[in-house]
């Protein structure tokens, strides 16, 4: 057989290929949903959408669209796995999470279909890593049924006016209680631990407020527990929008710069806790 | 039995350090013994520490500024001191712009080693800092337990690549598996491999050089591309490359095809050898 034809088939056995050359770009991203050790990835010609859940109540994408990969092909209409994210996050940080100046680490991944391993081929100053990461039954996602037409709240920040908060939120309060509102407070974040309750109030024509679009106030209580993980994802973005529906179901939307300046969204979703009602501060 | 020296060198308190605290890293207690040319820290493969044993040795012409020493006997002069490493190195910290170091033997209550550091002071008195680390004496029928490890009839020999990439990738590597395949073959070549239930990870090093000794030995009846391989406890394998601070000009291994690791670093006048055994 002609080497040429070799090589195409061999490309042609995977359903999956997707080469970069900085995995950081990939590895910093999944960090920022990693809290639990399994996730779903899905793959369309648009690019990969991991998803990570906790308690059917906590969902977080990311999104590593096509255009961020040099090389990215998708054989089947979508291409569906759940993975161990801690052991592919372990994978591509083999050559250590903070790289020596100058170099980055590139990263081959392909897939070959249901029942296949995914395997990462990295390279770094010569030094070649093939990792197989065995794959497991995709579970089905929830169903957020997150629908821009029936956001009430919305509001866009700058990522460091949120961080100071969320690093100093009171985890013995149980929840988060955020309200919106196109009058005073606008928009507050309430925490009720052991040692008293706390406000924060950000005013609507603060720097920090990209934008500001609220219809109606809202006060809606959120697990402390399950947003915190969120926090990784702040930690890594520049800007944040913050929205909430006629449910009650809370989005961020985080916005993430990497290394080569290209722009990827993290985003998470979360139920409410419980109803509270509008008249309560 | 007498031992007294005297580092003023700030670079050779600096590389003293350094030794002394790799040292610690790899061994909770280890025997220092003294002669009139060289030290030693000396680990020998008991049960207790995994079968792993370690021997260091540096001439202290090249770190010492004064060394007197008078062994137990004159036919055997030499001293061999049990000792934990920690201690020295946690005495050796304060010691870090010292204007001297001493480190004498002495005896107060029990034997101890005794290490003054003079640290530069702004008046006319000069500040000492004393730690008194306690030592055990070996007494001399015990010596036999301490002798040079044998360097085994290796398979392969190789130069070991940047101890960082090396290390990096064994960390990972440690929070998937508790062992590790480690093979190499006269071609430069050496491979790290786990198995797990969740995933199989292979790093391929390549073009690292066998030592000139290791194709005289061993290439006329091996096939030069074939793998020597052991398998032996990842946590061993991290502790030797994050423990060491040697800086080695040169690092190499020898391994003995399902049988024992063995590490050499070498900087200067330090040589620092490391034997992992392979497990069954």
């Amino acid at each position: 057989m002609p080497f040429s034809t070799q090589a195409e088939d061999e490309n042609d056995q995977y359903i999956l290929v997707a080469s970069l050359d900085n995995v950081r770009n990939l590895s910093n991203i999944l960090k920022a949903i990693h809290f639990k050790d399994h996730a779903t990835c899905f793959a369309t010609t648009n690019g990969i959408k991991v998803t990570v859940e906790n308690a059917k109540c906590l969902q977080a994408n990311a999104f590593i669209q096509a255009g961020i990969f040099q090389e990215f092909t998708v054989q089947e209409e979508s291409v569906t796995f759940r993975i161990n994210l801690t052991v592919l996050l372990d994978c591509l940080t083999i050559f250590g999470s903070t790289p020596l100046p100058g170099t980055s680490t590139a990263l081959r991944m392909c897939y070959q279909g249901y029942g296949h391993p995914l395997t990462l081929f990295l390279e770094e100053g010569g030094v070649v890593t093939v990792c197989k990461i065995n794959t497991q039954e995709p579970e089905d996602t929830l169903d957020f049924d997150f629908c821009s037409t029936n956001v009430i709240n919305k509001i866009i920040l700058q990522s460091e006016g949120l961080r100071e908060a969320f690093a100093e939120l009171d985890m013995t309060s149980e929840v988060l209680q955020i309200t919106m509102s196109p009058e005073k407070p606008y928009f507050r974040l309430s925490t009720f631990g052991n040692s008293g309750s706390s406000h924060l109030d950000y005013p609507k024509d603060s720097d920090l407020m990209e934008a500001f679009h609220c219809n109606q106030t809202q006060t809606n209580r959120y697990k402390i527990s399950l947003l915190k993980p969120s926090t990784k994802a702040l930690a890594l973005s520049c800007k944040v929008s913050i929205r909430t529906d006629n449910r009650g179901f809370l989005s961020l939307q985080y916005m993430i710069k990497n290394e080569d300046g290209q722009i990827c969204f993290v985003e998470y979703y979360c139920c409410p806790d419980e109803d509270v009602s509008d008249s309560e501060p | 039995m007498r031992f007294r020296a005297k580092i003023v060198d700030l670079g050779c308190l600096n590389h003293f350090t350094r030794v002394s605290n790799t040292i610690s890293k790899l061994a909770k207690t280890c025997t220092l013994r003294l002669s009139p040319d060289k030290l030693y820290f000396i680990l020998s493969d008991k049960v207790a520490n995994g079968g792993v044993s370690m021997w260091c040795e540096l001439g202290q012409g090249n770190f010492f500024d004064e060394f007197q020493m008078e062994g137990v006997a004159a036919d055997h002069n030499e001293i061999y001191l049990e000792l934990t490493p920690e201690n020295l190195s946690r005495a050796l910290k304060t010691a870090q712009n010292a204007k001297t170091v001493k480190i004498k033997l002495t005896n107060k209550h029990c034997p101890c080693l005794t290490v003054a550091v003079e640290l530069p002071s702004l008046s006319s008195s000069s500040r000492i800092v004393t730690h008194d680390i306690p030592v055990g004496v070996i007494p001399r029928k015990l010596w036999t337990d301490f002798r040079e490890p044998t360097v085994p009839d290796f398979d392969v020999s190789i130069y070991l690549p940047v101890l960082k990439t090396m290390k990096s990738v064994v960390e990972r590597m440690k929070n998937l598996s508790s062992h590790v395949i480690i093979e190499a073959n006269l071609k430069g070549e050496m491979n790290l491999k786990i198995e797990t239930d969740l995933v199989c990870i292979t790093t391929h090093f390549k073009d690292l050089g066998n030592p000139p000794w290791a194709s005289e030995d061993a290439s006329q009846d091996r096939d030069s591309e074939n793998m020597a391989e052991a398998r032996i406890d990842i946590k061993k394998l991290l502790q030797f490359l994050a423990g060491q601070q040697v800086n080695p000009t040169k690092a190499l291994c020898n391994i003995v095809h399902n049988r024992i690791v063995h590490f050499i670093l070498l900087h200067e006048d330090v040589s620092l050898q490391y034997f992992i055994p392979a497990l069954s």
